[in-house]
């Protein structure tokens, strides 16, 4: 019998960071887009804004180590009709809360916040530069859109779809490569849609006991944990959060009604208002009738290789395997 | 005594530089301040020949063909006015970084004929259009949210970058201006120096900001919060061209505007308008007492009387005397 990690993720095609996909499809719109334009603040090698920089010198504005002015200016640009794209780490953007809240989210300006380097799995650089926050920040702002791609299809169709959307986003982004995931031909012809999550591996919705809900960088390691809960009899259901804000509330729901035992959320995020704290939310609306795993980051990060990290922090399919039998006790 | 003085309200004839209106627009602000019994008369009243110099100046405001500024003053079935959609693309920007002082700017707007004068008293109230600060949400002619300040200062950059981008794109057929009109404790938060390290990078020749430098911020004379001096100089050396002027004196601020020119890429420009905060009303000059205080009946009487020598002025009152 095949694993889920063969299952579900597509062996033949490279991994690829989500900042890499972002910076290379933004540059490829910038020739169908004119409205296009793209800010950094003097990390544009990082956040990979550097080959739209480079296609588009006249439409890409590297404002220097100034991320308030950044987004401010963002906001101008919007209202002046143009799309903009403002890129630095998750820290530092979402780091300038206020500029966010009056500029952007209130003022309903058509900018797209992107905020890279996301969490724990960033690896040496350290706590400083370890967005951990930004989910619970953004998601926070009425009028905002949140959204984590798990991989390059769902990076570049969502910038594709905000291409047809007014209004603001936060787009949160990852440092290391993530594996691309395999999909049906119905999801590929159907593209993304707001606010639905897509579930791994539909055919055992009615027989899992545990779902396994993952964004961004925890995929890969959600993905090992279901193989080994397998091992121990323990049958999982991938969920692949991408949508933060919208989230897929019918999804929860279904199940919260189904025949699971244990709903759990894993995000290399706080656990305190990311994926988790907006499931909870939704659980306890209507009434939980699940209990609710929340799997995240409890202190501020460290150095560390992203291995090192993700294993010191959690995110490995061991370590989420054993949270996860533990809860189920 | 009339039941409806509302009515009885007419703007003067004249531009918006001439004495009358601006008696009138101080007039307003206050009548605005007293209706809402909160805001900020100090730092409204210390705009006025500012935003005067900027309307009776060259601004473009993209009115529609064949629009007359109208002088009705009362309500009829659109209370708002002119919106958005009446306006044309590549018009002139202005951008009100210090959001409190923005019951000057619904006087002026109202007095070229946005709205009518009628809507003037309705400020702060529930669901009106005319917020306590400027949001475009509430009202889409209002070009950036802001009462949060700093940060005016940036979306008036992005504004100038777009619509230069619009204009050296064929766009649009002229290079539209940007004002951003900033006020001197606002020059404290760290955002604006960002700014004005950027836009001389960006050479935004189509950028004009305005400094009401009015010496009073709330918890004090600004000098002893946090001194801005020497300010010329600093923005001098940040690569902006300077004009330091009179911001009560009209023709000494119109000359200033035209000293600094509507340029697609050459330095921003600044002009630093030495104002008095509360100008106009003897009382209310003072750098503190009337940051965020509304005027009572009594002190509006007094204040109209000090503007016009009587309390019921030719330009009649928008709100009824309570003596």
């Amino acid at each position: 019998m095949s694993t889920f990690k063969e299952k579900l993720t597509d062996s033949t095609q490279k991994p690829k960071a989500s900042r890499n996909s972002f910076g290379d499809h933004v540059a490829e719109l910038g020739a169908k887009f004119p409205q296009i334009v793209v800010l950094d603040a003097d990390l544009s090698k990082s956040t990979q804004t550097q080959h739209f920089a480079k296609r588009f010198p006249d439409r890409f504005f590297n404002m220097g180590i100034a991320e308030a002015n950044m987004i401010g200016t963002a906001s101008g640009l919007a209202m002046s009709g143009f799309v903009p794209f403002a890129a630095s780490f998750a820290a530092f953007i979402t780091g300038r809360y206020d500029q966010i809240r009056m500029s952007v989210a209130a003022s309903r300006a058509n900018v797209r916040l992107i905020g890279t380097h996301a969490g724990v799995g960033i690896g040496e650089d350290g706590h400083s530069q370890m967005g951990l926050e930004d989910l619970t920040l953004m998601r926070s702002l009425p009028n905002m859109t949140v959204f984590q791609p798990g991989d390059d299809w769902d990076t570049t169709q969502f910038i594709d779809w905000s291409m047809k959307h007014e209004g603001p986003i936060y787009m949160r982004l990852t440092r290391q490569n993530l594996p691309p995931l395999k999909r049906t031909e119905t999801v590929l012809k159907a593209g993304l849609q707001p606010g639905v999550w897509t579930v791994l591996n539909p055919e055992d919705f009615d027989a899992a006991d545990v779902a396994l809900l993952l964004t961004g960088g925890t995929l890969e390691p959600g993905i090992a944990a279901a193989d080994i809960l397998a091992t121990k009899g323990v049958k999982a259901l991938l969920v692949n959060a991408n949508w933060i804000k919208p989230l897929d509330e019918t999804l929860v729901n279904r199940l919260n009604d189904g025949r699971l035992k244990l709903i759990a959320t894993v995000e290399d995020h706080f656990s305190v208002g990311g994926l988790g704290g907006a499931v909870a939310e939704v659980l306890t609306q209507r009434g939980a009738s699940k209990p609710l795993e929340r799997i995240g980051v409890t202190s501020f990060g460290q150095s560390g290789t992203p291995e090192a990290n993700y294993d010191h922090y959690g995110f490995t399919g061991a370590k989420i395997a054993e949270r996860i039998l533990r809860r189920l006790g | 005594m009339n039941s409806n003085p509302m009515s009885r309200f007419t703007w003067p004839q004249g531009n918006i530089s001439s004495d009358g209106v601006r008696k009138a627009l101080r007039q307003s602000i206050l009548e605005q301040i007293a209706a809402a019994t909160s805001g900020h008369p100090g730092g409204s009243l210390s705009l006025v020949e500012i935003l005067s110099a900027i309307f009776d100046g060259n601004f473009e405001h993209g009115f529609p063909a064949g629009f007359v500024p109208k002088t009705e003053v009362t309500s009829t079935s659109s209370k708002m006015g002119l919106v958005r959609e009446n306006l044309s693309d590549g018009r002139d920007r202005l951008v009100l970084s210090k959001g409190h002082g923005v019951p000057a700017l619904y006087s002026a707007l109202s007095f070229l004929g946005y709205f009518p004068a009628s809507e003037l008293v309705q400020l702060r109230r529930l669901g009106h259009f005319l917020q306590g600060h400027p949001d475009r949400n509430h009202y889409d002619l209002m070009e950036a949210s802001t009462g949060s300040l700093g940060q005016g200062a940036s979306v008036a950059l992005g504004l100038a970058l777009g619509e230069r981008l619009k204009f050296e794109t064929k766009k649009i057929g002229r290079l539209p201006r940007v004002y951003c009109l900033l006020g001197d404790g606002e020059m404290q938060e760290g955002q604006v120096w960002e700014m004005f390290m950027a836009a001389p990078k960006f050479q935004t020749g189509n950028l004009l900001c305005v400094i009401d430098y009015n010496k009073g911020q709330i918890d004090g004379p600004v000098k002893e919060i946090m001194d801005l001096e020497p300010l010329g100089d600093k923005l001098r050396a940040f690569n902006w061209t300077v004009h330091e002027v009179d911001g009560h004196d009209v023709s000494a601020l119109k000359a200033a505007i035209a000293k600094s020119p509507i340029t697609a890429r050459a330095k921003p420009h600044m002009i630093i308008a030495n104002t008095v905060k509360g100008k106009g009303i003897s009382f209310m000059e003072h750098p503190t007492q009337w940051h965020g205080a509304a005027p009572k009946p009594e002190q509006l009487e007094a204040a109209v009387k000090e503007l016009w020598g009587s309390t019921q002025p030719a330009c009649g009152r928008l709100l009824e005397a309570k003596v």
